[in-house]
């Protein structure tokens, strides 16, 4: 009698089943805009070429030490994720040495680290039932994430409005006043996944305002840095207003896609305390915490990272790969936008535009989504949500054509 | 080492009243203790010597990576196919295959029948916490199973820590290493496992026994499987240092063959960290073989589940290298060189440490230090005398008495040899 034997068949997860049933299709004009990586104009995933040049570097490099990395994971790294990316070089709250990191598998691994620590020591000691929201939509693996790191209430805060295809300004204030104090708010820090609608910097301001009259803990989620608008520092905005407001919180940092390392497995938690003995305390727990889950965490990615942060040329020459893949995305949505107000295609479609990141919510609805999948091939998400680097010159006419078929002919 | 029933985890300490706008949230989070390796760095003393790290050392006392590996990996690196892309969220197909490989032989009648399930994760500790969350998650006796985790005595210290973080508090041990026998003893072993609850999971080595290099005989797994079976337990094998026994892969997994030939449902961990000189690379598979294969689809989908909440997905490097070079067979042929005399190194140093403390008349029976195998090696000094040795002799060893015998070379042997001699007559 097997211990296994009833075990329940768990769903697939969406995107992936999507990717999944894209390989199956034949159809010579198909189109996945479905997974979020960066794609070429030629649909082939991107080397950015200063990673494939500090590769190099690193399997040339004779000196290089082959132990376990500390738990905490490769220290130059670390410190360069938040002062290179991040928080910025010149950051007060690194000067004053309150700020920290744990290099994580990937931007999953430092969200649940952070979880795992959150759920054991704030707000009380192994305080389950503290809140945590996460916006309305989402990224499906946040809810995961808390979840399994033993939080028991997971709730929305408003965040699309699907009437006006923009934020909910007035929701999410809302939310936050009405939050009970302490709760934990996931903040994407620019590039809403799966939105890509962020808040202005006005509308910042005053989530911060309520959410430090409130007392509630800011755990953003970076995993597009560089990527949403091209610019490192204009992404980093509002981490960096939160700072310099003077909370404590984490962000959770993914390098997958700006650095196109996703198969390395390159994220880091950046931790910002209140003071350096604090940092003290909270790391010592988190080595305790990232032991008991992958204990050392991988080299490569972080060796390639870091080594590219910590030198000028190569820093610039990154900065300049990133604003390749930011621009053309922005191309695709200006592109885009334009052939569907060329095709009459009723509806608004500036939000096409204004949205920023990898992802548009188009606002199709789930019966247009599927006629898109169905016949015409073209794969996206049952929320409307699609990767604009699935598109490029080759598919962008009869990606805007199936929009414009799938709105007139699909109510 | 934790005692039945014990929480090793959080302090139970109070919050100190609300955080407000002033106060550091996190006040109730306390720093922990230091480490043998902190005192190792804090000593002073020029002739010091720390026989208590992970990783094989060269003669030279450094870490390396094998030859072919740094080969491999500039051709990798080379390679226009590789793209850049998420990998599966059980890694790479080819190294699953090979990992499995390798611990069940190439022609196991449980892969045939595919029962059997291969997750690459992202090295040992990874594997060994993916396993503890399945077994909490599908326990089909009481949905809130918990345990008890049988544990050797001694076991690598981090173990406990994995199976609580998985939720599972009931953490037991069962008797292994004995002191005077300087061995494992296995009528306790017997004994301890014999009042084991039924559904307990039994955590054991399956070779290269970390700390203690102790490792089982055929007979004594014929004897404890038989137990298994008839007390209902589920086994969990841990292959930490696949290879570094014998040099080979799968004679290093014989256990997990034999156990799977008897028709057990069990879990391995495996690591390729050592065999590969890849531990920066995290580098790590969990097997799951399954009594029918009618489970294999709920139980791939339940464990998909769990690895997209812990970390999404591995990363791939040391997987493609470790893929390489076991789908190669001239490759094959190199690494096991390589292997070997990592393997023969160890086995030289045991050989040559017994025959010291015999010329110095050291008291006690040494053989021990060559029956035991891998890079561990249990020496049976007590705790008194593996403090004596760090304290004024400036020689590192776990609190066990257990150290890596890689670590002692032609520049510390001397010291080595003699500091032990002085602690056992002491």
């Amino acid at each position: 009698m097997s211990i296994f034997s009833d075990v329940p068949q768990a769903p697939p997860v969406a995107v992936f089943q999507l990717t999944a049933d894209f390989r199956q299709d034949s159809h010579p004009q198909k189109v996945n805009l479905g997974v979020g990586a960066y794609r070429t104009d030629d649909c082939q995933p991107w080397v950015l070429p200063v990673v494939k040049k500090v590769e190099r570097l690193i399997v040339e490099d004779d000196s290089l030490n082959h132990e376990y990395l500390p738990i905490l994971g490769l220290p130059e790294f670390r410190s360069a994720s938040a002062s290179k990316v991040a928080l910025g070089d010149d950051n007060t709250a690194i000067k004053e040495n309150r700020v920290g990191g744990v290099q994580s598998l990937g931007g999953t691994g430092a969200l649940r680290i952070g979880a795992e620590f959150l759920r054991r020591w704030y707000n009380g000691v192994n305080n389950t039932a503290t809140p945590v929201y996460v916006s309305a939509p989402t990224w499906e693996n946040h809810n995961s994430v808390f979840t399994d790191a033993g939080f028991k209430d997971i709730r929305p805060y408003h965040y699309w409005d699907a009437a006006s295809r923009g934020l909910d300004i007035t929701g999410l204030l809302d939310d936050l006043e009405n939050a009970p104090e302490h709760s934990i708010f996931v903040l994407h820090a620019c590039a809403h996944n799966p939105t890509g609608i962020d808040p202005t910097q006005e509308q910042w301001k005053k989530i911060a305002e309520v959410m430090k009259r409130r007392n509630l803990f800011a755990f953003f989620d970076s995993a597009y840095q560089g990527f949403a608008s091209g610019s490192l520092e204009k992404d980093a905005w509002a981490i960096r207003f939160f700072v310099s407001e003077g909370f404590e919180l984490f962000v959770a940092q993914s390098f997958s896609k700006n650095f196109g390392l996703y198969n390395e497995r390159v994220g880091n938690l950046t931790v910002v305390a209140q003071d350096s003995d604090s940092l003290t305390r909270i790391l010592s727990q988190m080595e305790k915490i990232v032991r008991t889950t992958w204990s050392n965490p991988p080299s490569q990615g972080a060796r390639v990272v870091s080594k590219t942060l910590n030198s000028p040329e190569l820093f610039d020459e990154w900065k300049g790969n990133v604003k390749t893949m930011a621009d053309r995305v922005l191309l695709m949505r200006d592109q885009l936008k334009a052939k569907l107000q060329a095709l009459g295609t009723p509806g608004t479609w500036d939000h096409i535009t204004q949205q920023i990141g990898m992802f548009s919510f188009t606002g199709l609805n789930p019966k247009q989504v599927e006629y898109m999948i169905k016949e015409k091939h073209v794969y996206l998400m049952a929320s409307g949500r699609i990767n604009m680097c699935g598109l490029t010159s080759k598919n962008i006419d009869y990606v805007a054509q199936s929009i414009h078929d799938a709105v007139t002919k699909v109510q | 080492m934790s005692r039945p029933g014990t929480s090793l985890d959080e302090k139970g300490v109070e919050p100190n009243g609300d955080p407000g706008v002033h106060l550091p949230l996190f006040t109730s989070a306390h720093p922990e203790t230091t480490t043998l390796l902190s005192a190792y760095d804090k000593d002073t003393h020029t002739g010091k010597v720390y026989l208590a790290g992970r990783e094989y050392y060269s003669e030279e006392g450094k870490t390396f990576e094998l030859r072919l590996v740094g080969k491999i990996k500039q051709q990798l690196s080379a390679d226009p196919t590789l793209r850049p892309e998420y990998p599966p969220s059980f890694g790479l197909t080819e190294f699953t295959r090979r990992a499995t490989e390798a611990a069940l032989g190439k022609s196991s009648r449980a892969v045939v029948e595919n029962r059997v399930l291969g997750i690459q994760t992202p090295g040992f500790t990874a594997a060994v916490r993916l396993g503890a969350e399945l077994l909490r998650h599908w326990h089909d006796v009481c949905p809130d199973w918990c345990g008890p985790v049988y544990l050797s005595s001694p076991c690598d210290d981090s173990l406990p820590g994995i199976f609580q973080a998985a939720g599972i508090q009931d953490i037991r041990e069962y008797y292994y290493w004995d002191d005077r026998q300087r061995d494992v003893c296995l009528e306790k072993l017997l004994e301890d496992l014999e009042r084991a609850p039924e559904r307990s999971v039994v955590v054991l080595s399956a070779s290269a026994h970390y700390p203690t290099g102790a490792d089982l005989s055929q007979h004594q797994w014929a004897v404890i499987t038989q137990l298994i079976m008839r007390r209902r337990l589920f086994p969990f094998l841990l292959l930490p240092a696949q290879a570094l026994c014998s040099g080979d892969l799968e004679r290093d997994a014989w256990p997990v063959q034999y156990c799977a030939s008897q028709g057990m449902e069990l879990l391995c961990a495996q690591s390729f960290s050592h065999c590969f000189g890849l531990y920066g690379a995290a580098v790590g598979h969990l097997l799951c073989v399954l009594k029918q294969n009618c489970l294999l689809s709920s139980v791939r989908s339940q464990a998909d589940e769990v690895v997209r909440s812990l970390w999404a997905e591995p990363s791939v490097g040391g997987a493609h290298v470790v893929a390489t070079v076991l789908s190669n067979p001239a490759h094959l042929v190199e690494w096991h060189g390589e292997v070997r005399r990592i393997v023969e190194r160890c086995m030289l140093i045991r050989n040559i440490l017994k025959e010291r403390l015999r010329l110095l008349g050291t008291p006690g029976c040494w053989d021990h230090l060559t029956q035991q195998g891998g890079l561990y090696c249990c020496t049976g000094l007590n705790g008194q005398q593996v403090e004596f040795l760090s304290q004024r002799r400036h020689v590192y060893l776990l609190p066990t008495g257990c150290l890596n015998v890689s670590a002692i070379n032609g520049r510390n042997l001397d010291c080595v040899a003699e500091s032990i001699h002085l602690a056992a007559i002491g």
